[in-house]
């Protein structure tokens, strides 16, 4: 369909088109097998000017809006999630000092960001906090010219891989989700740790750690923003983020539904192609109608974003919310279509439907976006 | 340093034809890429830039739609391109060909390295590169596998050989060619894009040059082709079955009639 893309996104396009067919897809497979970290890949993104594309121009960035990171990881989604979940955790982990950020404290961190010099993270999830967020346990406190944390977040994507980490403490506990202020933390701090790397069932190229905070110090102007404004933060953080998961998703089942219609084309069964079945085509159909849907949703978000709202919630936990059930929905079926050949670990479609589950986890459960879409309406027809 | 990079659009060689009445590459309808090779002497050359500092210039021989190649080619890092393009250049062969980039090398002016793929994978020829350095009187290597080390005063690479590599040290000026080990090329940049998008190609034909009309084109090229034809397929071929002896046994009577 036409989506009516700028030159320049159309450049963002092919780039991240060629990163994906010349460099992730022939090692995906491997890098999935050794739970590997895509560092090679990573480096030539940022060779390719990719991590610059969120940043602001006068930092080193290419100024680009929410549509244009949607493009660029809906391609890398087509490839492999897992080096997409890579490269968008570090856009996450950035965010917080783009939105709330003193310009001193941009100038400090964006250049390395956009020259893909410097990975980031993002620091929420705790053992007893996830889709809670006011369930935050780690504190900072300040101690003269420092502060110091202590706590332990938990399955934070770059982990162990990133110099630059934004983290959710608690300054004031008894005030709640007012009380929570967000800090940079820098590998090589004394007292911050990471764990080791998480096996999981999916996106294993992607790396997931706990950060360990025992008596962290840091210089007191890395309080990102006001102290007491990090759940706001947050939340902003999380609302611009979204349409980047839901473009991963239209990347994934795009790559499936690529892979099951060429299958079905091939696989001959009762001397025809199974493409020529009834049965076969109307899955197929129905995998192309919610893919194309999906795709259409989550440009929209990314487009209403660009135009700067008041509020954005609704929107990016819609398309997160359709796109990722629909990825989920797509690899699934894919597997279905290719029937023995979808299920062995030789051919790639097992891997994207493992991958897909965590699209409806991640940043926020589908759940949690279905309550923040009802929350809004709630608010909207109260007017 | 002063790089020149050669490269050619040539015809992407998954879809290839020949037009069987003029024995020539159907070129229509048939998508047209950077010479593969000339993808890794570009990488070669912005990577010597990157090291040693300098600009590197990408030269080609074309018709005008050669220009997307050459455009291709800034957005992966190149600094200035030039396109040497006229009606009177068509037909050439690597004689003509390597006169009219030897003239617009000389319309260029100074430099220390040239760069070009070992050859095109629509003619397969290999020689232009060490004709151009023919024509310009400088020394050549060919096949060039890695450049150690390399400054402003000589370069050091290595030459593939059918049993390992030389290392070989040259001063400059010096025209090289190289083979698909040498590098990865890099995928263009997002500010590449930009410029090439931007970026001015000086188009120079054959008076600009200077080229004396007959030596370019038809006229300046003794190869002339008197047929282009499939290959006869190979004889017939026989697999030999059974457990090794038995195999052997048959190779060796298959064998017999030939032995003096």
């Amino acid at each position: 369909m036409e989506h009516f893309l700028t030159e320049e996104q159309q450049m963002i396009v092919d780039i991240a088109r060629q990163i994906t067919d010349e460099r992730i897809i022939p090692q995906r497979a491997e890098l999935d097998k050794k739970h590997e970290f895509p560092r090679a890949i990573l480096e030539d993104m940022a060779q390719a000017d990719m991590f610059a594309i969120p940043i602001p121009e006068a930092y080193g960035g290419f100024g680009g809006g929410c549509l244009d990171i949607v493009l660029a990881l809906e391609e890398l989604g087509r490839g492999c999630i897992g080096v997409g979940t890579a490269f968008a955790a570090s856009s996450l982990g950035i965010y917080p000092i783009l939105i709330s950020g003193s310009d001193e404290m941009k100038e400090n961190y964006l250049p390395d960001i956009a020259s893909g010099s410097k990975f980031a993270a993002f620091g929420l999830t705790e053992a007893n906090a996830g889709s809670d967020a006011s369930g935050i346990q780690t504190t900072a406190v300040l101690d003269g010219e420092e502060w110091v944390l202590n706590g332990t977040k938990q399955w934070i994507t770059n982990g162990g891989e990133a110099q630059v980490y934004t983290i959710v403490a608690m300054t004031d506990k008894h005030k709640g989700a007012r009380g929570a202020s967000m800090f940079v933390v820098e590998e090589g701090d004394s007292g911050f740790s990471c764990g080791p790397k998480e096996i999981k069932m999916g996106i294993r190229a992607s790396s997931t750690t706990e950060l360990i905070f025992k008596d962290c110090r840091i210089p007191k102007d890395r309080l990102i923003g006001r102290r007491g404004t990090g759940f706001i933060t947050v939340m902003k953080t999380l609302d611009s983020s979204r349409p980047g998961i839901a473009a991963l998703a239209v990347g994934l089942a795009q790559g499936a539904l690529d892979m099951a219609a060429v299958y079905a084309k091939q696989r001959e069964q009762f001397g025809r192609p199974i493409i020529g079945f009834q049965a076969v085509q109307h899955m197929l159909a129905d995998m192309a109608t919610e893919l194309e849907a999906a795709r259409a949703l989550t440009y929209a978000a990314a487009r209403h974003i660009d135009a700067h709202p008041k509020d954005m919630s609704k929107v990016s936990s819609m398309c997160k919310v359709f796109a990722t059930d629909t990825a989920m929905k797509v690899t699934t079926d894919a597997v279905q279509v290719m029937g023995g050949y979808g299920y062995m670990c030789e051919y790639p479609a097992e891997k994207m439907m493992r991958d897909a589950k965590i699209l409806q986890i991640y940043e926020g459960t589908n759940q949690v976006q279905r309550n923040v879409i009802g929350q809004e309406l709630n608010k909207e027809y109260n007017r | 340093m002063k790089i020149i990079v050669c490269i050619k659009q040539v015809p992407d060689t998954k879809d290839v034809r020949l037009d069987p009445e003029t024995n020539t590459l159907a070129r229509e309808g048939v998508e047209s890429i950077m010479n593969p090779y000339d993808q890794h002497a570009l990488e070669a050359g912005v990577s010597l830039k990157e090291r040693c500092g300098g600009e590197v210039t990408v030269l080609s021989m074309g018709p005008p739609q050669a220009e997307a190649v050459l455009r291709q080619a800034i957005s992966c890092g190149a600094d200035e391109a030039l396109l040497v393009s006229d009606r009177s250049f068509a037909g050439a062969d690597t004689w003509a060909t390597s006169y009219t980039l030897a003239k617009a090398v000389a319309h260029i002016g100074a430099y220390d390295l040239i760069i070009c793929g070992k050859q095109a994978i629509d003619g397969d020829t290999a020689q232009v590169g060490p004709g151009l350095a023919m024509r310009l009187g400088i020394p050549y290597a060919t096949c060039i596998q890695k450049i150690r080390t390399a400054d402003a005063e000589s370069i050091v690479f290595e030459r593939m050989m059918d049993d390992g590599y030389d290392v070989l040290q040259s001063g400059y000026p010096l025209l090289i060619t190289v083979v698909k080990d040498i590098n990865e090329p890099r995928v263009p940049s997002l500010r590449g894009k930009m410029k090439a998008k931007k970026a001015e190609i000086k188009v120079l034909n054959a008076e600009d040059i200077a080229a004396d009309p007959s030596c370019i084109g038809l006229p300046g090229s003794p190869t002339q082709v008197v047929k282009v034809f499939p290959p006869e397929p190979r004889g017939t071929r026989a697999i030999l079955t059974g457990d090794l002896d038995e195999q052997v046994e048959q190779l060796v009577e298959k064998l017999r009639p030939y032995l003096v």
